[in-house]
């Protein structure tokens, strides 16, 4: 079982306000991802949960038991770290053993366990190595492995695959979600890049700034953001927001079109501007127009565009996907 | 990537390095010749370098007048002795400093280190007649709390910067994993900090060896160390150089040996840390 819920939950740094106040619901079995920019929180707010920190006002509980007070330990959880964080004179065994260890339980069993984390995270042939004798991808599933044989009421993953490089990071990001798959345990998961949210998460926590700005699912960020913030930050390419006369005609102080929305057209339309940068990807083709009236607005187009850099273009915002925020950020 | 050197300026390196080594090398070997010569030969001008009669004499004559092996053994005892009590009283200190630091630490580092600067003779009066009047002076006891405190600054400074080193993440992650802090002291911290521990220990015992003023100042035959063996060779009857260098000899070569074989961890323990 790993329910886990936040009342009021505050942390501050001295004078620093760090978390000003969250209130968040997870359910068992969970994958939840916070996400946002560096220093918008969600690491320490992992760390609350962690018991890492304590927290400066409210209450955190796990399974309805307050465990707000509670030593990191006796909260039933298990953290992967950005770092890592193996233990650098234990072999890769050992680095496995050592929480069912602390745990007192009985050498057999422990062999029995390490042996089986082991198969499943493919580090069987390495359990005599010490972890400076392996690589990135397989140190991540030391620590992956440290964490699961200790059968955590919950998994708090801190930027798990942001040491790795890219074409490793898609991998351990299919792992962890078949991870989640096999065990259907809750679990939280810090990152700054809104695809690892969008792939992984059943439900998605944005924060800003300490505070949260939306949560929902992956698809219901995406197709109906609350806020500016929401919108900018959920989607690849980023979508275009615009302000001002344009944005007025629509009746609301900015508009929003999403790159793979946009409608293009060399023949008319509502906006004309000239082809900036053509990125050519393959199966996309990313076109950053200079329009005359709204700025530079990124289009996506499917597959390959016979558009080059100085040519011209008309683009329309469509209808239906238009997305309209008020003064203050809110979506109307 | 390495930095290429031209061979020419390589060679002038290799040549200067070597200078250097065997200007700083040459008076230890003088002495240690000098001990084998007779006391003639010894202000013989011009001196023999290789050349001349070499005798054991000095080193009976010197092992007659006075006991060598009790002083070595009163040497050992205040340099362990006030490196294992430094080591007791600074690894705590260290590692609150490291791991929970205050506003305050940086300040009391810097104070710490700032008792270093003052002339130990400043000290010298109120030391000595606290020692006389305990009834302490010609002690081991006081020579070995003495040359501990002398020394504390240096030990929790060497153990407050290899605690630093260690990432507070692997601390972390053996307290999620459940261990109570006793124990994440034994399994994870400990293990970590030994080589900073050991080298920290092997320098210390070092200095605490070769310190002469408080050794010197505060005994007289009882607790005299391998310092005051020497020193009783440079007598007011005239200068005896070849028992004297006897004595030196006879005093650096234990430490000479200890720190040849571990020089290693010396060389990490000089740099502070310094190099990762």
């Amino acid at each position: 079982m790993g329910a886990i819920t936040l009342e009021k939950v505050t942390k501050s740094f001295g004078e620093v306000t760090v978390i000003p106040g969250v209130d968040l619901e997870i359910a068992d079995g969970e994958f939840v991802v916070f996400v946002g920019p560096s220093g918008c929180g969600k690491s320490t707010l992992l760390r609350l949960i962690a018991g890492l920190e304590d927290v400066t006002s409210g209450t955190i509980r796990i399974d309805g038991v307050d465990a707000t007070g509670m030593a990191p330990a006796k909260r039933g959880l298990a953290m992967v770290f950005q770092s890592y964080a193996l233990y650098p004179h234990m072999s890769v065994y050992k680095n496995i053993a050592f929480p069912l260890k602390m745990a007192g339980i009985d050498e057999a069993t422990i062999k029995q366990k390490v042996e089986a984390a082991a198969a499943t995270l493919n580090l069987t042939n390495y359990l005599d190595r010490r972890p400076g004798q392996l690589s990135g991808g397989q140190r991540q599933r030391v620590a992956i492995g440290r964490a699961i044989v200790r059968e955590p009421s919950a998994f708090l993953f801190d930027e798990p695959l942001s040491n790795l490089d890219a074409a490793l990071r898609v991998n351990m990001r299919l792992e962890i979600s078949e991870l989640h798959n096999s065990l259907e345990t809750t679990m939280i998961y810090v990152t700054h890049d809104q695809v690892e949210a969008m792939t992984m998460a059943d439900k998605i926590v944005v924060l800003h700034d300490g505070r949260i700005e939306q949560v929902g699912s992956p698809l219901e960020l995406y197709r109906n953001p609350a806020n500016v913030f929401v919108a900018g930050f959920i989607g690849s390419p980023k979508m275009n927001l615009i302000e001002g006369a344009a944005a007025g005609k629509y009746d609301a102080h900015t508009i929003g079109i999403r790159p793979e929305h946009v409608e293009l057209s060399t023949e008319g339309g509502e906006w004309s501007g000239v082809v900036g940068v053509a990125e050519h990807l393959g199966s996309d083709t990313f076109l950053h127009v200079h329009a005359d009236e709204v700025g530079t607005v990124t289009a996506r187009v499917s597959g390959e565009y016979g558009l080059r850099h100085g040519d011209k273009v008309w683009l329309t915002p469509p209808a239906d996907r238009l997305y309209r925020f008020g003064a203050d950020g809110l979506a109307l | 990537m390495a930095r290429a050197v031209p061979p020419r300026r390589k060679l002038a390196f290799t040549v200067l390095a070597w200078a250097v080594g065997l200007t700083l090398f040459f008076p230890v070997l003088w002495t240690i010749l000098t001990s084998f010569k007779t006391e003639g030969e010894a202000i013989a001008t011009p001196p023999a370098f290789l050349f001349f009669d070499w005798t054991l004499e000095n080193y009976v004559e010197v092992q007659e007048r006075s006991n060598y092996l009790r002083h070595a053994m009163n040497s050992v005892i205040i340099s362990v002795g006030s490196t294992l009590l430094g080591l007791l009283v600074a690894i705590p200190a260290a590692w609150s400093m490291a791991f929970s630091p205050t506003r305050r630490t940086k300040d009391i580092l810097m104070w710490m280190l700032s008792t270093k600067m003052l002339p130990a003779v400043g000290v010298l009066m109120p030391i000595y007649l606290m020692c006389q009047w305990m009834g302490l002076l010609d002690s081991l006891i006081s020579l070995v709390a003495i040359l501990m405190l002398m020394n504390l600054p240096i030990i929790v400074w060497m153990l407050y910067t290899y605690f630093k080193e260690i990432p507070g993440d692997i601390l972390e992650a053996a307290r999620m994993d459940g261990a109570s802090l006793s124990k994440e002291i034994i399994y994870v911290l400990t293990p970590m900090a030994v080589p900073g521990i050991a080298s920290t220990m092997l320098l210390n015992i070092i200095l605490a060896w070769n310190e002469a003023f408080w050794t010197l100042n505060l005994t007289a035959s009882k607790a005299a160390p391998l310092t005051a063996f020497i020193a009783s060779y440079s007598s007011p009857e005239g200068l005896f150089w070849a028992k004297l260098s006897a004595a030196s000899t006879l005093a650096i070569a234990p430490i000479l040996v200890m720190g040849w074989f571990s020089q290693k961890q010396l060389v990490r323990g000089l740099t502070f840390g310094a190099v990762k």
